[in-house]
Formats: structure tokens, C-alpha cells, sequence
């Protein structure tokens, strides 16, 4: 367990040259129930550098969850600071500074796949031109080009999923919040949706925040992993990954990544410990 | 790269049973009813047709029609099975024979049109004693009570949805109005809208209105509300403003709810033209159905329920076929 000054002092996720993106400062979180509050978040300090691609494990009700919707503006912090781009998460999520994938893919099952990746772009008052031209893009980053027309029940749930990814890039925001976006995908399918989206994330070069369960899944994709424990919700590590940029599939073999998985291991456990 | 895209499993229609194995479950019931409906006639004008015997010279027990009054209809059935060969052919029955309404219904529809003095063919115009002219009229107030009561729901359910003030205010009234029976309230309705001076077709599509737009607003709150929490959430991320929120997800999620509360309220609103009928005797179902009793014409009455039956079957079956296009228009169906 680190004492709250380490953490505080961690140093920066990515280079120390560009300003963090997303900055919490002390952040607390406090729902109030009819069973009394619930500490969903406590002290919670992070900075996440551009570009970055940053993960979130801990067993439920860690607020790995929460702490994403608190980035998107989905749920209030009740103490502390978080600014996204310099700005209030509000600000931000006017700003249109993020996209947002949920677990399921939450596919409008009226519209295709094309006019569902267009709907943000609707909503966002874009021309009909410049929307056939971003789907088009964005089908294309995620390869399902050729399925515009389908609608959602003709795809699997693979590629629902990247239907869903495809909508929250298409508007261009900078930072991707992704909640568990892979959860409900057989492993298979998940591996390579996960090399998919290592792929992605080096083109389009996005700050990702990834929330998953997985121990594996966090090690391969992530630059930084922030190990969260529950009750209350707090960080309890964070792990800067000496891994390479480019990484195939069998890096899982390596000794480095089962050494930071062994890491991530014993964070997770000594969150539970307590 | 392409994973499989299986058509979705549930493209089978309805019990996937072939077409013509659904008829004779259908048949066999009507079949059924009919027969209930032909041994029911006997007992049902038993008395009528005693008396007719007797007057005929046929023995009848008891002989006196003072004592046959107050005997229970299946004794005097038992005591003269020879005299009630009449019961199926008795001129005014209590419970006319299936036979007899269908006679009824041919000669108050097909023959008054083609042979009637003031038939189509011979007037050029429908008949006003022709089921066919009533049924127009009745569906004239359905059609425009089911419009009325289907957007006065409609509305009535987005600002439930939208107003919390709306939401506790207007539902619990919206309950309450069906509480009172239509047929208490339908005479009210067209004495103070007479007394404004609107009559005719408006009261009774007022009528229509009131018993349709129940259904539709109860649907429709459940329609709009209908999108989950994450779907909800995503819509949150895009900053949408509430008109995205209702145009793009609400109202497109409520379709299915939509049309299962249309189609009650079809039904409904042919029910609210016919009791708006009742009252007024100026044309429609509902006034034949009220002048058939008066002049103890039942034939006429059953003729006219067939009718309204027929065409309750019929406004129903075309929502479902609109529902059906619909939703395969949004790709919500295969």
C-alpha cells in the first residue's frame, strides 16, 4: 500500500514536456444512500498526459467506473478538482472533448451502422456531406467499410462493438473514455479487438482511458495502468509499462509483461487485504 | 476480416406453424360457437314459439300461457319437444338464429343497394337504411375521434415524459376519466356541446377521443421512457438537447409501444362512435343498434354488432399491417 504523499508524487503518465489532459486533484466522490453514504471515491489524484493510453482495474465497486463517468461529466465529484483540457469536465463535454464507449454497443437497432456513427454528427449539427465523409473515415479506422447499409442485428457482437467505437471517434475528440468495452466479448474476439485498437490508438494518436477487469487485456494495452481498490474507492498503484509501442499479440509470453502483470496482481490483492 | 452476419434467429414468423394449420383451430371454434348459438335459440324464445303452436292447434303442456310464464325455459323445452320445430324461423325472436341475422344482414346491406328504392343503384346514392351507410357514418367519428385521441395522447405523454409537473398532475386525471362509464358520460357530453351549438359528426368523435387517447398516453409514457440508462448516458455525452434526446431516441424507441396502444385505441374509438350514437338517433351502428331494440327487431341489433365486429376486426388488422411496414421500414423487423 502507498501512502497518499507517493501517489501524489507519482510521476507524470507520459513525458513531462506536454501538460496533462485529464488532472484530478484530491478527488472525493460521496453518494448518498438510504443505507448511508458510499465513499465511491476517495482522494483520488491523477494526471493523464496526452496520448497516453491509461487503464483502470480493481475489483467492483473499486470506482474505476465512476471515476470515467466523472472525467465525461456523467457523474459530479463531491470534493477535490478534475479538469479535462484545462476545463471543468462540463466545459468539456461541451467542448465535444471526448467519445464515450459503454460495455454494450448500444447501437440504435432503427438506424444502420452508418446512420448510427452519424448520430453524434446529427445531434452536432455537421453537414450531410461532412457526415458521409467522417463515416466513411471512421468505418474505414475500424475496419468495417462494406457495412454501412447493414443494420445492428446482421453484425456479430464484435463487430457491434467496433461500430460503437467507430460513433465515438467520428467527431474527432481527443480522448476516448472506454468502460469495459470489450466485457461482454468471448476472449477470442477480444484479443483482437484489443490489437485493433492498440493499432487505432497509434494512428490516431488519442488519450485513452480504458476501465477493464482484466489483468492481461490492462498489461498489453496500456502505456500506464492505475490499480483502484474498493470501499473506499481509491488508487492503490500506478504502473508505468516499460513496453514497447508496437506490440504483437505474443509479448504476453515475454518476461517483462508477466512481470507487470505480477505487479498489477499484487496491487489487486493488496487492495483486497485491507 | 468479416465475422458472420447471420440473419437474427427469430426470422420465423409467429409459432412457425404453416399457414394452414392455423385454420382449422379457427374454424373448429366458430363451429362451436355456432352450435352453442343454435341450441341456445330454443330455450331462448321457447315461450314465443309455444304460443304460436297453440294458436296453431298444436298440444302444448301446461296449455295456459299464464302458466307457462313463470316456468323456466328448459322444462317447457322437455315437456314439447314436438312443437318447437318453429324456433329457428320464429318472426320475432328474443335470440334470432345465426341463419336469420345472416338473412338480416344480406337484405339490410347487398339487396337493400342493388334493389331498394333508395338503393345505390336505383338513387345513385347509399341508402340511409342500408348497414353500409351506418357503418360509414360510425367510421367517419372512429376515424376522426382515433386521430383527435391518438395525437392528444401523444402529446399528452411527451409532456408527461418531459414535465415532472405534467407527470403528477395529468396522469392521475387521465386514470380518473376512465373510471366514469362512457355511457353515463356520452349523453352529457352531446347535451353541453348541443348546447354550445356543435352537433353531428364532433360530438361523437369527442366521444371517440375520450375513450382512444387513454391507451395511447399510457403507451407512450412507457414508449418514450424506454431507453436504458446507457442509452440515456451516450446521449448525455453528446451534450444532445432534449428535442435530439426526443426525436432521435424517445420517440423512435416508442414505436412498438405505440402501435400495441393503437391498436386498442382503434377498437376504443369504434366503441366511443357507436355509444355516441346511441343518444342521437341520426345515423350509425349505434342507431340501428337502438332502433332494432325499440321495435323489438333483434335480427337488426345482431346484424348491426356483426357489423361493428367486422369492422373493429378490420381497423385493427390494418394497424397491425401498418405496424408490420413500419417496423420493417426501420429495420426493426426482418
Amino acid at each position: 500500500m502507498l501512502s497518499d504523499e507517493e501517489i501524489k508524487n507519482w510521476p507524470e503518465a507520459g513525458t513531462a514536456t506536454t501538460a496533462p489532459v485529464i488532472r484530478a486533484d484530491h478527488l472525493d466522490l460521496t453518494f448518498q444512500t438510504n443505507d448511508g453514504p458510499v465513499h465511491a471515491l476517495k482522494d483520488v489524484s491523477l494526471d493523464i498526459a496526452k496520448g497516453s493510453f491509461v487503464s483502470f482495474i480493481g475489483p467492483s465497486g473499486c470506482g474505476k467506473t465512476t471515476f470515467l463517468r466523472c472525467i465525461a461529466a456523467l457523474e459530479h465529484p463531491t470534493g477535490g478538482s478534475l479538469t479535462v483540457n484545462g476545463m471543468t469536465p462540463d466545459e468539456a463535454r461541451r467542448a465535444r472533448a471526448y467519445g464515450y464507449v459503454f460495455q454494450a454497443a448500444g447501437l440504435y437497432p432503427w438506424r444502420t451502422i452508418g446512420r448510427n456513427i452519424a448520430l453524434p454528427l446529427e445531434i452536432m449539427g455537421y453537414s450531410r456531406a461532412e457526415q458521409a465523409e467522417r463515416v466513411a473515415r471512421v468505418l474505414e479506422l475500424v475496419e468495417l467499410s462494406g457495412f454501412e447499409k447493414k443494420f445492428p442485428w446482421q453484425l456479430s457482437g464484435g463487430m457491434q462493438q467496433r461500430a460503437s467505437i467507430a460513433r465515438a471517434l467520428a467527431f474527432d475528440a481527443d480522448i476516448l473514455l472506454m468502460d469495459e468495452p470489450f466485457g461482454a466479448l468471448d476472449e477470442i474476439v477480444r484479443d483482437r479487438l484489443n490489437e485493433e485498437l492498440l493499432k487505432l490508438w497509434d494512428k490516431t494518436e488519442k488519450t485513452i482511458g480504458f476501465v477493464t477487469h482484466s489483468i492481461p487485456e490492462a498489461v498489453y494495452l496500456s502505456t500506464h495502468i492505475v490499480v483502484m481498490s474498493p470501499r473506499p474507492g481509491r488508487i492503490t498503484d500506478v504502473i508505468e509499462s516499460p513496453l514497447p509501442k508496437e506490440r504483437p499479440l505474443d509479448i504476453r509470453d515475454t518476461p517483462e509483461f508477466i512481470e507487470i502483470a505480477h505487479r498489477v496482481r499484487e496491487g489487486l490483492r493488496a487492495g483486497y487485504e485491507e | 476480416m468479416a465475422e458472420a452476419s447471420d440473419p437474427k434467429a427469430g426470422a420465423t414468423a409467429g409459432t412457425g406453424w404453416p399457414r394452414w394449420l392455423r385454420l382449422p383451430p379457427v374454424l373448429g371454434m366458430v363451429l362451436a360457437l355456432l352450435a352453442i348459438w343454435y341450441v341456445a335459440v330454443v330455450p331462448m324464445n321457447v315461450k314465443e314459439v309455444l304460443t304460436a303452436a297453440e294458436r296453431a292447434g298444436v298440444e302444448v303442456s301446461p296449455p295456459s300461457a299464464v302458466d307457462r310464464r313463470d316456468m323456466g325455459n328448459w322444462a317447457l323445452v322437455l315437456r314439447n319437444p314436438h312443437a318447437l320445430g318453429d324456433s329457428w324461423s320464429s318472426d320475432r325472436p328474443k335470440l334470432p338464429a345465426p341463419h336469420q341475422v345472416l338473412v338480416e344482414l344480406y337484405d339490410s346491406t347487398i339487396d337493400e343497394e342493388l334493389n331498394g328504392r333508395r338503393g345505390i343503384v336505383r338513387s345513385g346514392t347509399l341508402s340511409n337504411r342500408s348497414l353500409v351507410y351506418h357503418a360509414l357514418v360510425t367510421l367517419n367519428a372512429t376515424f376522426l375521434g382515433f386521430l383527435i385521441g391518438a395525437l392528444l395522447g401523444v402529446g399528452l405523454a411527451v409532456g408527461i415524459v418531459h414535465s415532472r409537473v405534467m407527470d403528477m398532475s395529468v396522469m392521475p386525471w387521465a386514470i380518473v376519466s376512465q373510471t366514469i362509464p362512457i355511457v353515463a358520460l356520452a349523453p352529457m357530453i352531446i347535451v353541453v356541446l348541443y348546447s354550445i351549438g356543435v352537433q353531428g359528426l364532433i360530438p361523437k368523435a369527442v366521444i371517440s377521443a375520450y375513450l382512444s387517447f387513454f391507451p395511447v398516453v399510457v403507451g407512450m409514457v412507457k414508449g418514450l421512457r424506454s431507453p436504458d440508462a446507457m442509452q440515456m448516458d451516450l446521449m448525455r455525452t453528446y451534450s444532445a438537447p432534449t428535442a435530439s434526446v426526443l426525436t432521435k431516441l424517445r420517440l423512435p424507441s416508442s414505436i412498438p409501444y405505440l402501435f400495441a396502444s393503437l391498436k386498442i385505441a382503434i377498437a376504443a374509438s369504434l366503441v366511443g362512435a357507436i355509444v355516441g350514437e346511441l343518444p342521437v338517433q341520426k345515423g350509425g351502428l349505434g342507431a340501428r343498434m337502438l332502433a332494432g331494440s325499440y321495435y323489438g327487431q333483434t335480427a337488426q341489433i345482431w346484424a348491426a354488432l356483426l357489423v361493428a365486429a367486422a369492422l373493429a376486426a378490420l381497423l385493427v388488422y390494418a394497424i397491425a399491417a401498418l405496424e408490420r411496414r413500419t417496423l420493417r421500414r426501420m429495420g426493426m423487423m426482418p
